[in-house]
């Protein structure tokens, strides 16, 4: 029961901790309790293995946060997975078996870097695609235009002047004159 | 009785945004002067009555009038007067009346200040804006009231959240907002061209000061957010890739593209259709922010679903706008005339490939925005999109694009020689290099791309300097006729080169503090001492004090750096009684364009404190590129043929234009 409130409460604030400073939130929430993230109790003493851990760390969500890094999150879960992480590291595990063993364990949406895969492949392949189409257009919209050659310069719109703008041309050019 | 006025105050402003909102069109429709002028008096009325609803709320807050709902949820009596006046907009429904009440500025300054447009053009403008109002006033009126009253009154309000008790909250979002709500100008304006079936040069012409004014608020909006989030969250981060700085972020994306793709408009007569269609787009993306920012959908799904009142209103809204836009764009678009032919290689072809890049990346934030949002709400399944998604996406596209920078200026109208232009950017992509090889003898082995980053900023900034010198051709004629040119030079054109070097500078400043900082973590007792780079901070002692509405604990550390004091730091923590919170005031020492940071966390029961202190190199080169664009917008704005309500000679220049 107390997990479920404490979640609660850091699903509220956690969440909406960046967004209170970026655009005014909407709710009144559980105000924040100030902390800070990674602990100096949790350090590990290697260096290259503390690089490692704090690099995967920046990959992976803090799942009671919105859009929240365990790196960042002061969120007791994120402390407990960067102490996982660290304690899977030290036990000689790969940066990918760590990952693959938090995927397995609390699924996908702890990777803020969604693997590819059918679901995510809009995602991935959206931005791209659209690059590619908007290229290939502009190519074929400059190839049809190259086509009609550069002596048909199309008219410029000034010319067909509504009765009223043309009085009211020949009215400022004779002042200005 | 105040809160009674300002409730008033808003229901005449939506009855004469309804008669905004349709009499003008009407009278364009029937060429009748009188019935368009309707558009100009009531847009001016319409502010005048927002603004007597806005100044209730804030008497409301500033007198602690408890019996208004909205006063009690965010506001108590012992408040510095400040936060109690920004308070007003620390909440959902206050920053909704902020939002209208800027909406209203902009449609009485096009009342007021254009008097150089068409009357058919401003009729049209105005009772579009008026469209926009009277659904915004509306859905305040019906779903976020501000001026609500309980009975009975509480003695105490329940207080603002203590981390928005920032003299950030007083600049941010008004700023932001501008920028935001400004593109309804621009929108606008689109919608009016369609509605006519006409546009030409002159057009752009018009509607580039509003967007540019957009721009500039909303550039500014979200540096000062950025600052805000990197001093107050205690760690030192300034962008999180959160949807909500995505949200401001898109229409940033979009508005940037639209400034750039208007200037081809008015130069060349050419991309008119795309022109709109940007121009419906960046209005577009701003109510989709407004949407993902109000409607909760953000915090989950399901809390969206459970209380929908709101978030339905938005949507509505967005899709009458949005889809209502886009469909008068499919149907007037192919009215318009194509102009303006050019080869692919010229300064025109170097704004569709800018326009082309600056799309994708805000395609590549718009899905990684509501791609979650949208899977869990189809399929119920649950991803993450965070910052390695976005640096990985939206990075290279502005790695590319910022490498095309220089080129474009320095190009030619209609056909350019690329070759010729690369000869001239030959200094400044060798000085590049140079930034390149230096940063790699002093760096070491440091990350790969670091240099290369350093390198591509400094041939962003070296190559807008270079298009200043060829313009002014200096050194290649004596001095004083470099100075007078340099005078004789549009304004728009200093503009343009400012811009380029600020975001070069911002680069800078991204790449030191993303790169080159480093981080020491630690628990301190008084009396010892932490160390980072060349710095050494002795932690002297704790104090206790007492502000006017909350008590702090403070850690002060004397800062040495070679044995020398250079000053005192005091992070502290706050506690908020009223609503049993509190802050974490970090303190920051700036040297040159770096800063030091220092934050506390947890006290230990050993009277040791955990601090985090941060060496941040060039940091500060982050907000000021912003600054610096935001000064190179002002003066492309105080161009002479862009000035807002400019005297005479340029009215009378900016009718005749079209007919060139």
């Amino acid at each position: 029961m107390r997990f479920v409130y404490m979640r609660f409460v850091y699903m509220r604030f956690a969440s909406m901790r960046i967004a209170y400073v970026f655009l005014i939130a909407l709710t009144l929430l559980t105000a924040p309790r100030a902390a800070l993230a990674v602990q100096p109790d949790e350090i590990l003493t290697d260096p290259a293995l503390e690089g490692r851990a704090r690099a995967l760390s920046k990959e992976l969500r803090c799942m009671v946060c919105q859009n929240q890094s365990i790196d960042d999150s002061d969120a007791p879960l994120a402390r407990d997975l960067r102490l996982l992480v660290r304690e899977r590291l030290k036990d000689g595990d790969s940066d990918r078996q760590v990952i693959d063993f938090l995927v397995a364990r609390y699924g996908e949406f702890v990777l803020l870097k969604p693997r590819l895969s059918l679901h995510t492949a809009l995602l991935w392949f959206g931005p791209p695609a659209l690059l590619c189409g908007g290229a290939l257009a502009l190519f074929f919209v400059a190839r049809r235009r190259n086509r009609r050659g550069p002596d048909e310069e199309v008219k410029p719109e000034g010319g067909d002047l509504t009765a009223a703008e043309q009085a009211r041309l020949a009215e400022l050019l004779k002042s200005e004159s | 009785m105040i809160a009674e006025l300002g409730h008033y105050a808003l229901v005449l402003a939506l009855g004469l945004a309804l008669v905004q909102a349709v009499v003008p069109i009407y009278g364009a429709r029937q060429n009748d002067p009188i019935l368009m002028s309707v558009a100009g008096a009531a847009a001016v009325a319409q502010f005048l009555f927002v603004a007597l609803a806005f100044g209730a709320l804030v008497a409301c807050y500033v007198t602690s009038d408890f019996s208004v709902t909205n006063v009690f949820e965010n506001s108590h009596s012992a408040k510095p007067l400040i936060y109690k006046i920004t308070g007003v907009w620390g909440n959902h429904e206050g920053s909704m009346l902020l939002w209208v009440l800027i909406l209203s500025v902009f449609g009485a300054l096009v009342a007021l200040f254009g008097t150089n447009l068409p009357a058919k053009l401003k009729a049209n403008v105005l009772a579009v804006q008026s469209w926009v109002a009277f659904a915004f006033y509306l859905f305040i009126l019906t779903t976020s009231n501000p001026f609500l009253r309980m009975s009975p009154a509480p003695m105490e309000g329940r207080d603002l959240n203590p981390i928005l008790q920032d003299p950030g909250l007083a600049i941010h979002p008004p700023l932001l907002y501008f920028g935001y709500v400004g593109f309804s100008i621009s929108f606008s304006f689109a919608i009016a061209a369609l509605i006519e079936g006409k546009i030409d040069a002159a057009w752009a012409r018009w509607v580039r000061p509003w967007t540019l004014l957009a721009w500039m608020f909303l550039t500014a909006g979200i540096a000062m957010g950025s600052y805000w989030a990197y001093y107050t969250l205690g760690w030192g981060g300034w962008w999180f890739w959160d949807p909500v700085e995505n949200a401001s972020l898109m229409p940033w994306i979009a508005g940037t593209a639209l400034l750039h793709s208007a200037v081809v408009m008015e130069k060349r007569n050419a991309l008119k259709v795309w022109t709109i269609l940007l121009a419906i787009l960046a209005f577009s993306l701003s109510l989709v922010g407004t949407f993902l920012v109000r409607s909760g959908v953000l915090t989950s799904v399901h809390a969206f679903a459970s209380d929908p009142a709101r978030g339905v209103f938005i949507l509505m809204i967005l899709t009458l706008f949005i889809g209502g836009g886009l469909t008068l764009f499919a149907w007037r678009a192919p009215l318009l005339k194509q102009g303006g032919l050019f080869a692919p290689i010229s300064r025109e072809g170097a704004l569709i490939f800018n326009n082309l890049l600056l799309l994708v990346a805000c395609a590549a934030v718009f899905f990684g925005t509501l791609y979650p949002l949208a899977l869990e709400a189809l399929t119920g399944q649950k991803i993450s999109v965070g910052a390695p998604f976005f640096n990985m996406t939206f990075g290279p596209l502005f790695a590319v694009l910022l490498v095309a920078v220089p080129f474009g200026p320095l190009l030619a109208w209609k056909r350019g020689d690329l070759l010729g232009v690369t000869q001239r950017l030959l200094g400044a992509a060798a000085l590049g290099v140079i930034g390149i090889v230096v940063t790699f003898a002093v760096e070491g082995g440091g990350p790969v791309l670091v240099p290369f980053a350093f390198g591509l900023a400094i041939f962003v900034i070296t190559g807008a300097v270079t298009d200043l010198i060829e313009r002014t051709a200096f050194l290649k004629v004596p001095l004083g006729t470099a100075f007078a040119r340099a005078r004789g030079l549009p304004r728009s054109a200093w503009g343009t080169a400012l811009a380029h070097i600020g975001l070069g500078v911002t680069l800078l400043g991204i790449v030191g503090e993303t790169q080159l900082g480093t981080e020491r973590i630690a628990e301190l007792k008084p009396g010892q001492t932490i160390s980072i780079r060349r710095y050494d901070l002795h932690f002297d002692d704790i104090v206790e004090r007492r502000g006017p509405n909350y008590s702090e604990v403070a850690a002060r550390f004397t800062v040495r750096r070679g044995g020398e004091v250079i000053g005192t730091m005091e992070p502290s923590k706050r506690s908020f009684p009223s609503r049993g919170s509190g802050t974490t005031e970090s303190a920051l020492m700036t040297r040159g364009v770096g800063q030091i940071y220092l934050s506390l966390g947890e006290a230990n029961p050993d009277g040791s404190i955990a601090v985090r202190l941060y060496h941040k190199p060039l940091v500060l080169l982050i907000w000021l590129g912003a600054v610096v664009m935001v000064i190179g917008g002002g003066l492309s704005l105080s161009d002479r043929r862009l000035r807002i309500g400019a005297p005479k000679p340029a009215r009378s220049k900016a009718v005749l234009q079209p007919a060139e």
